[in-house]
């Protein structure tokens, strides 16, 4: 009964272990002997004894992966391990679909006690200190090194952002999003609005939203359920009057939620629904905000650019996206998810492991899943692709979440996240729902958030 | 010499009952009664992202739970989600079932009717009713057109979530809990009624007097069952709201979940769910020998 959730863990460690008993059993003798090796030396340098994967010694890697997202994206990910293995005789990958970024990293955090964990896998960007916290990922940067060149010099800064701390790289981009305003075209038309000039300031999408706005159709919707303190983000960074500034520090011991530009911002988003009434009031559902926008009871919408292809193919209006409104800059959070390397595995395998990341994220297989997703290419010359030219000749929406990374910064991170974040979360609700004003709201959520970062202050 | 005597009587009456038991009892212990103890130990222990190995803590984690705002309110979120789910369902199960047990015409058709909701999974209830309470378009939002307020956002709002939560958790437990008290019915002898009727008992004192005092077990049954299913199903908060607006249609098992699996902390989720199991031996056991006196077994 309320045990549920201790079962499933239970059980998911015996059948880890069973399958990693099979593992030992039937791969050559050693690399037990190896991996206890491998074990011996993780806490001091882990890959500065990693030998070269010289030989033709046959490898086989684990990969748990997440979908976020909807279409058949479990095939696409099959073939492109295959087409690994193609280039890569001698490593043969194991995709293994894990559900949703929750689900993954619960089954992941149960390999790492069990002592089996995936040899790479995608999770969450932000997931980022948790896995430090728990000693269960691998800093790349040795790998990085001993490529030619910068490796890291290609791709977006703001993907890269979540992925650094104290110096060291821990993950590589793969899946990542950031937020963007879609726009009824048609319906601007109606209104006497340039249908080519979306809103640009937030003063801007208050007067369009009132202009487009009519009995049964609002004139933008924000979601405010399970995601508030991303949505809270952006307009906070857009409030911003340092750029260099963000919600916390990248050492993700530190949070500033309680700023007076914060308190504008939580205050602005909340005067939409209240004071301005272009929004629906009270907290609005992640997954209805984009139904509400394709069966037009909505004018605009901000959201993810992971719900770009689903838009692109239910929508039976014209449809823009531009960049989020600005109040002192333009500026969105990014979001989605990295690839990373665990450090209990076999060296052997986490040099095999860096190659599959490089090959996975090469300029044609980001060009190709970000056109079968909808997320943004995690690297610029992905776009000097002839596939993603044809794309974005064709589709040009695409290419606006892009550009707007140059305005893009570091999704909030930081240690003991789920607290830190579920603290924001609830408190934005709180203000949402007008049971609260934003500066309390702000400085409860402050509070909560220091005592959750506390032990790591010391 | 006395002793072993007797183990040996003792065997011999009860071995083949232990052997039938055995079994699941094994299951019992590897997969109820282990975990639980070893729960209950994790719980003195602080086991979070801010130290490496389990430090032992004593009680602190408790301490901290009763005086930390989010649990107090989960708490009695789930104690007003209890009050407003079980008793409603079970009258409305008892009436159903003296509505299925007298009804004339179509007596399968308004069982299976009363009894569908159940059928249908969790999951699937709540996205049902997700459709139900949307705001704009939604079933309940089209109906409220009529009266001409359809911007209503029962799911957006603290004060309505959980009512909201209430009601539909009432639909879909009602039909259930009808199937005991129709069996219920069953078993209640007809010469009672036919003694009643023949001295002209009216229709209410009939069932005061004889259909609801006998079909008290079956009561105590439902009400067990109703009281632990208002702290074990929460499958719908992960469609629905996620525990929000602030918490407000936040459950105990949905906290316990985010706490182990999102904030990674073991020992406080470990302590929130030996409360839970306290709080559900406390009611069942205050069923089970406080009202089991009062109740006329057959």
């Amino acid at each position: 009964m309320q045990m549920q959730a201790k079962w499933m863990l239970l059980l998911l460690l015996c059948f880890t272990m069973l399958v990693g008993c099979g593992q030992s059993g039937s791969s050559n003798a050693g690399q037990a002997a190896d991996k206890a090796a491998g074990q011996g030396i993780s806490g001091a340098e882990p890959s500065g004894d990693k030998k070269p994967n010289g030989g033709e010694e046959n490898i086989e890697l684990t990969f748990y992966y997440p979908i976020a997202v909807g279409g058949p994206l479990t095939s696409v990910v099959e073939n492109m391990t295959k087409k690994f293995t193609e280039k890569h005789p001698n490593i043969t990958v194991k995709p293994v679909y894990t559900g949703s970024y929750a689900d993954t990293t619960t089954k992941i955090q149960a390999g790492i006690q069990a002592q089996q964990p995936p040899d790479v896998a995608v999770m969450l960007s932000t997931e980022l200190f948790s896995m430090l916290d728990t000693n269960a990922i691998l800093p790349l940067d040795d790998f990085i090194a001993k490529e030619s060149g910068d490796v890291l010099q290609d791709f977006y800064p703001a993907f890269l952002a979540n992925s650094q701390v104290e110096g060291k790289t821990y993950s590589i981009p793969f899946q990542r999003s950031t937020i963007v305003l879609y726009y009824n075209k048609d319906v601007f038309k109606e209104a006497d609005l340039d249908p080519e000039q979306p809103p640009k300031t937030w003063a801007d999408l208050v007067e369009v939203a009132a202009k487009v706005k009519k009995a049964g159709r609002h004139g933008i919707e924000v979601p405010g359920s399970g995601f508030a303190y991303w949505m809270f983000q952006q307009f906070a960074l857009q409030n911003m009057s340092d750029p260099k500034q963000n919600l916390m520090t990248q050492d993700g011991k530190k949070v500033f939620f309680d700023t007076p530009e914060n308190i504008e911002a939580l205050q602005f988003w909340h005067d939409l629904s209240l004071k301005h009434k272009v929004m629906p009031d009270g907290v609005i559902e992640w997954a209805t905000v984009p139904t509400d926008f394709l069966e037009q009871r909505t004018a605009m919408m901000i959201h993810t650019t992971g719900n770009l292809t689903n838009i692109k193919n239910n929508a039976k209006f014209d449809f823009g996206v531009a960049f989020l409104p600005m109040s002192k800059q333009y500026g969105s959070p990014t979001g989605g998810g990295n690839l990373y390397i665990f450090k209990d595995i076999d060296p052997k395998k986490q040099v095999a492991a860096w190659e599959f990341i490089k090959f996975m994220t090469e300029p044609e297989q980001a060009a190709q899943w970000s056109i079968d997703t909808g997320y943004v290419a995690v690297r610029k010359s992905a776009y000097e692709t002839d596939v993603m030219k044809t794309y974005a000749a064709d589709f040009p929406q695409s290419v606006v979440a892009r550009d707007q990374l140059e305005h893009a910064y570091a999704e909030l991170s930081t240690h003991n996240n789920g607290k830190v974040s579920k603290a924001l979360t609830d408190q934005v609700q709180a203000v949402l729902t007008g049971t609260t004003d934003a500066a309390t709201a702000l400085k409860k959520a402050q509070e909560e958030a220091e005592r959750a970062l506390k032990p790591f202050n010391k | 010499m006395r002793m072993s005597v007797t183990w040996k009587e003792r065997l011999a009456r009860n071995g083949l009952a232990w052997a039938l038991l055995l079994p699941s009892l094994l299951f019992l212990i590897l997969f109820t009664y282990y975990p639980m103890l070893k729960t209950a130990w994790l719980s003195l222990f602080q086991a979070d992202l801010a130290v490496p190995e389990p430090v032992f803590n004593g009680a602190d984690n408790y301490a901290f739970l009763f005086s930390d705002p989010v649990f107090q309110k989960v708490f009695s979120n789930n104690l007003w989600f209890a009050v407003g789910t079980v008793p409603t369902s079970m009258i409305l199960a008892f009436l159903m079932a003296l509505f299925a047990d007298k009804a004339m015409a179509g007596k399968t058709f308004s069982r299976v009717a009363f009894f569908y909701p159940n059928m249908v999974p969790m999951i699937a209830v709540a996205n049902i009713w997700l459709f139900i309470y949307t705001p704009q378009y939604g079933l309940l939002a089209q109906l409220a057109q009529w009266v001409g307020r359809a911007d209503m956002n029962l799911l957006g709002h603290p004060d309505t979530v959980m009512g909201a939560m209430i009601v539909m958790m009432i639909w879909k437990e009602a039909g259930y809990f009808m199937i005991f008290y129709l069996a219920g019915l069953q078993n209640i002898p007809k010469d009672l009624y036919e003694s009643a009727s023949m001295d002209g008992v009216g229709a209410w004192k009939v069932t005061t007097r004889i259909t609801i005092p006998l079909t008290m077990p079956t009561t105590l049954f439902v009400g067990v069952v109703a009281l632990t299913n208002a702290f074990k199903l929460v499958d719908h908060l992960w469609i629905m709201t996620k525990g929000g607006p602030d918490n407000a249609s936040n459950l105990l098992l949905y906290h316990i979940y985010d706490t182990a699996f999102s904030f990674y902390d073991q020992g406080m989720a470990a302590a929130m769910t030996v409360v839970m199991i306290a709080v559900l031996l406390i009611l069942s056991s205050l069923q089970f020998f406080g009202w089991d006196r009062k109740i006329h077994y057959q």
